[in-house]
């Protein structure tokens, strides 16, 4: 059999675009961060903008080789390529180099590879084959949804091992995929109530929440028709929350670290830091509030030519968008980033192999979840966990490795008419 | 539900985070403009407050240690812009080749960022200052700290009080961050010991500082500001005229005084001749001048009174004496008598046989063997090790062999060896008294340091214990909190056994071996001591306390190749007890004039040293 070559019509052009679009906006966001006048010169390697180019330039390749690859490798070496992921994020933990504080690094001459960044596509693709196998339902089989969570938790306690809480909650965007695959939803709904729960029990003492809650629960006992099954479930809840509630601030005091905890104090308003983590975000906050409606324009933030905003080409490269480009910039740029992961979404929808919806699921909730953190920390809306901006962000392994998840997607999509054919032949 | 439901579903979540999110956005750079307001004025730079580091007095309130300002040049590199290389080199009087190896020394340092300040040349005299002041306009990213460097008062005591200077690479990484890149630490003795207490805390001042990195203002009028703490003031133990005196009468010699007052275990002198003068030991000089120090052959930097040990010579008799009753082998009326000496021990002619009150006064060497004799034959004990081990036992309450925990680093043990050593070297119980017989007079397999010899005599002068020598009296205003230092160690001797041997010790100043010692209208007890040693001239050696009922100062003086206790030492230690004791030490003029000038014992270049 040949292998099937797609024709460059049936690849999504909107989305390449998109990605090019982004990874432009990324590199002259980086240059404006690191911009010196001394060293203007943008080809120049020593810099993150000139390294950044080099790994444009890598990615590219890597894309294009992706895109010629029969798609039913990614199906056929799905588990091979996640247990790759898996032995190197174990050999990290085992001779990893330590950067800032995570341990998560693997060092090849002067590049560094963070291999915890293609876990991220590997689980992707695990996740999908398994959900595609023959006479697999999610949506009843008790046993599928056990190792549905496994393929995605195992992973997750290793990277968390690496002292890498930040890549460890991405995972938690498979909750989105597993939500389309028939996950019920008032699990999702329950998860939301419980990520408010928590955040009240920070803010005020669990005895006011857990009054709320009875009261909460009789009014609605009050409201609904009364079986004894509901009165049952509605107290199980009760206790459920209510103990929840109570040991949230056992595990804020002794299970997280110093550093975690002070940040979400910070962004809860409970502590004023600012030298640590409320330094970045109030500097983050200024340099974007200060870019008013129109933006200061290219390489004119004051704020970022004079290193107030720390870590600015990776983690808080938003914040160059936002002071260059005021509102105005940042409107797009949101608009941009949503229409992309609208496209995607759309594309999934539209896969008639399950494999391949799975895996286009897991991309769009993966760039989400790092959109959504991301922005959200630069404007002081979210924690501040150290994930980039993909796509944008300076850093070879995070474009690698976005790059290579976004390209899979768009191979696989690129071949859904051929399948439609196979099915008449 | 069904699938588009679903996917709707997460439609809905992406656009109403996007919507939040540009809501977000236009709340804060549309509507909200006081981040407009805190760009324009660039923002906030932390600055260092450093505290005043405490200030050290004397026990009387003498002041001995204060600060004093100094300038130190620094830079943010990524701020210079424009800069007149010719112009900045000429105020600053080096070359261009020199600057440009300056920055590119502080390019490699460790946590060099453009973006911080660093110090570009440390402690720019005061012209200099004046001069870039006027010109600071003109050098854009350069800026001057005021920070402040010890100064001494007095050229004296510098082995107490010791010296700061850099903090070093592992003391940053010890502070867990505290300490930071140029920051002054102590590095010895008093500086060193109560740094915590000295050094105070530093303060931080956030200011907001436009792009030109001119200050704007307070940020939130210094509401995150914290004040600098400054060091508490210390009063050390010592007396500085005491002192000072001390390290004259000692110019030209080397040796120890250590002076204890016996009821508080305070230390009034800590002597250590050749000395140097702490002042060398400042500003932009202190690495250099350290090196001359490290380098001179007469060891001006070694703390003699606290680390080196002598074998204590005749001294040791006193606490011979005193076992020997404690073992019952010994009564004031025991009587030995003396034939120029016992065995191979020799002895100076003298009245014969004697008493022990006399034999103290005379320093009879026989009579003391016999002694050490019926101390380690004892027959009450079964093996000779078991009499030797309480020998030790003895010995080591009078505060030999170990350290005592004064509060200075370099604290010697001095020499006391247990019944173990005896039997690795001749083998269990193949050795008896006469093995070891020269102990008994202080020799041998016996040393005590300077500081050991007073503490022990403080002990006797206080009849059976001492208290932890230390040197600094006063923290804050507030008695030394250590606990040690307010605790009677008792020695193993009863308070019974001691009058005797303090009656002996006042006729070794009446009319004994250290007749030079008297001071008139006071009753000074001593003992000499003169210790042989194989590097050279015997040890002069004197130990005393004054007065004899209710001792206020017990002292050791040691000088080392000088002779005869008496020659020496004696003289010495009676002259500084008569300054403290009365203020004045200049009644007897021709003993003074023989001390202080001694020329007898040429040193090699310690004319750096000590000139006065």
């Amino acid at each position: 059999m040949t292998v099937q070559q797609p024709k460059p019509s049936r690849i999504d052009w909107i989305t390449l675009l998109l990605y090019y679009i982004l990874v432009i906006v990324g590199l002259v966001c980086i240059y404006a961060s690191v911009y010196k006048e001394t060293n203007p010169n943008i080809w120049d390697g020593s810099q993150n903008y000139g390294k950044q180019l080099v790994w444009i330039g890598i990615s590219s390749f890597l894309g294009l080789m992706i895109l010629l690859i029969d798609e039913k490798f990614f199906y056929a070496f799905a588990y091979p390529i996640f247990g790759i992921t898996i032995v190197l994020l174990v050999l990290v933990l085992v001779a990893g180099t330590t950067v800032k504080g995570s341990s998560s690094w693997i060092e090849i001459g002067s590049f560094r590879i963070q291999p915890a960044e293609f876990a991220k596509f590997g689980t992707a693709l695990a996740l999908a084959k398994f959900l595609s196998g023959y006479n697999v339902n999610f949506e009843k089989d008790r046993k599928i949804q056990l190792i549905s969570a496994g393929i995605i938790i195992l992973p997750m306690i290793i990277i968390l091992l690496q002292n890498e809480t930040g890549s460890t909650l991405v995972f938690t965007s498979f909750i989105l995929v597993l939500f389309r695959e028939g996950l019920p939803g008032w699990i999702l709904f329950a998860g939301f109530m419980l990520v408010i729960l928590a955040i009240l029990a920070l803010l005020m003492p669990p005895v006011y929440i857990m009054v709320g809650l009875v009261f909460l629960a009789i009014v609605f006992l009050l409201v609904v028709r009364r079986t004894s099954l509901l009165i049952w479930i509605t107290v199980g809840v009760l206790i459920l929350s209510c103990t929840m509630v109570s040991s949230i601030n056992y595990v804020f005091e002794n299970v997280m670290q110093v550093h975690q905890r002070t940040r979400i104090n910070v962004l809860l308003g409970k502590q004023v830091d600012i030298k640590g983590a409320g330094y970045n975000v109030q500097q983050s906050k200024i340099a974007i509030g200060s870019g008013g409606f129109w933006g200061k324009g290219f390489l004119q933030g004051t704020q970022n030519k004079f290193r107030f905003v720390p870590e600015q080409s990776t983690d808080f490269i938003f914040c160059t968008i936002g002071e260059e480009y005021g509102f105005f910039g940042s409107f797009i740029f949101v608009f941009l980033y949503i229409f992309l992961l609208y496209r995607l979404l759309m594309m999934a929808e539209r896969q008639r192999q399950k494999f391949n919806r799975v895996y286009g699921y897991s991309v769009v909730c993966i760039l989400f979840f790092h959109f959504v953190i991301n922005v959200g920390m630069t404007l002081g809306l979210m924690p501040v966990i150290g994930i980039p901006l993909p796509f944008i962000s300076y850093g070879g392994s995070a474009l690698l490795s976005f790059t290579v998840l976004l390209f899979i997607f768009i191979r696989l999509d690129a071949n859904r008419v051929n399948e439609l054919r196979g099915a008449f032949d | 539900m069904d699938n588009f439901a679903k996917q709707r579903t997460l439609l809905i979540i992406f656009i109403s985070v996007a919507l939040i999110y540009i809501a977000r956005l236009f709340y804060i750079q549309v509507v909200d403009d006081s981040y407009v307001f805190y760009a324009q004025n660039n923002v906030l730079q932390e600055q260092t407050i450093y505290p005043a580091r405490g200030l050290i007095y004397d026990r009387d309130g003498e002041l001995l240690v204060y600060n004093d300002a100094i300038y130190d040049l620094s830079v943010t590199p990524d701020q210079v812009k424009n800069l007149d290389t010719l112009s900045f080199c000429k105020v600053l009087n080096i070359s261009k080749e020199e600057f440009l190896a300056t920055f590119a020394r502080l390019k490699r340092q460790k946590g060099y960022s453009p973006w911080k300040p660093i110090v570009f040349q440390r402690q720019i005299t005061i012209p200099t200052y004046a001069a870039f002041q006027e010109k600071l306009f003109d050098f854009q990213g350069f800026f001057v700290e005021v920070r402040t460097d010890r100064k001494y008062k007095h050229s004296n005591a510098a082995h107490v009080m010791g010296y700061i200077g850099e903090v070093t690479d592992r003391d940053i990484e010890k502070s867990d961050g505290y300490y930071r890149m140029g920051d002054f630490i102590g590095i010895s003795g008093v500086e060193k010991v109560y740094e915590k207490e000295l050094g105070g805390i530093k303060g931080t001042r956030y200011v907001l500082v436009d792009s030109k990195n001119r200050t704007q203002g307070r940020y939130k009028n210094g509401e995150f500001d914290t004040a600098a703490t400054a060091g508490q003031n210390i009063h050390l133990s010592i007396n500085q005229k005491l002192q000072a005196l001390g390290e004259d009468l000692l110019i030209g010699k080397i040796g120890s005084v250590v002076a204890i007052e016996p009821k508080t275990g305070e230390v009034l002198a800590l002597v250590s001749s050749p000395t140097y003068d702490p002042n060398l030991l400042v500003g932009r000089e202190r690495g250099n001048k350290y090196m001359e120090l490290l380098k001179d052959p007469t060891k001006p930097l070694f703390n003699r009174p606290i680390s080196a040990p002598y074998p204590p010579g005749s001294i040791f008799k006193i606490i011979m004496s005193l076992m020997g009753q404690q073992e019952k082998v010994l009564n004031p009326s025991t009587t030995y008598g003396c034939h120029h000496g016992y065995l191979f021990v020799g002895c100076h002619p003298h009245g014969s046989p004697l008493q022990l009150r006399g034999a103290i006064a005379i320093s009879c060497n026989a009579y003391f063997c016999q002694v050490y004799r019926s101390v380690i034959n004892n027959p009450k004990y079964k093996h000779v090790e078991d009499a030797y081990n309480e020998f030790y036992k003895h010995a080591y309450s009078f505060g030999m062999g170990h350290a005592l925990g004064i509060d200075l680093y370099g604290e010697g043990q001095g020499v006391l060896k247990k019944s173990t050593y005896f039997d690795k070297i001749y083998g269990r119980y193949r050795w008896q008294a006469l093995t070891t017989i020269s102990m008994g007079i202080g020799q041998g397999e016996l040393g005590i340091t300077p500081l050991q010899m007073a503490n022990a005599t403080a002990a006797v002068a206080n009849r059976g214990y001492y208290i932890t020598p230390h040197i600094v009296k006063k923290i804050n205003n507030h008695a030394n909190p250590n606990p040690e230092y307010n605790t009677k160690h008792w020695t193993t001797v009863d308070t019974a056994y001691f009058p005797i041997v303090i009656e002996g010790m006042q006729d070794v100043v009446e009319h004994g071996t250290a007749y030079v010692a008297r001071i008139p209208g006071i009753v000074v007890c001593g003992k000499t001591g003169t210790a042989q040693n194989p590097h050279g001239k015997d040890h002069s050696i004197f130990f005393a306390f004054a007065p004899k009922d209710n001792p206020k100062i017990a002292i050791a003086v040691v000088v080392e190749n000088a002779g005869f206790g008496a020659t020496w030492a004696a003289p010495i230690a009676s002259l500084m007890m008569e300054q403290y004791l009365t203020g004045k030490h200049d009644t007897r003029k021709a003993l003074l004039e023989r001390m202080l000038k001694d020329n007898r014992k040429p040193l090699n270049d310690s004319t750096t040293t000590k000139a006065k």
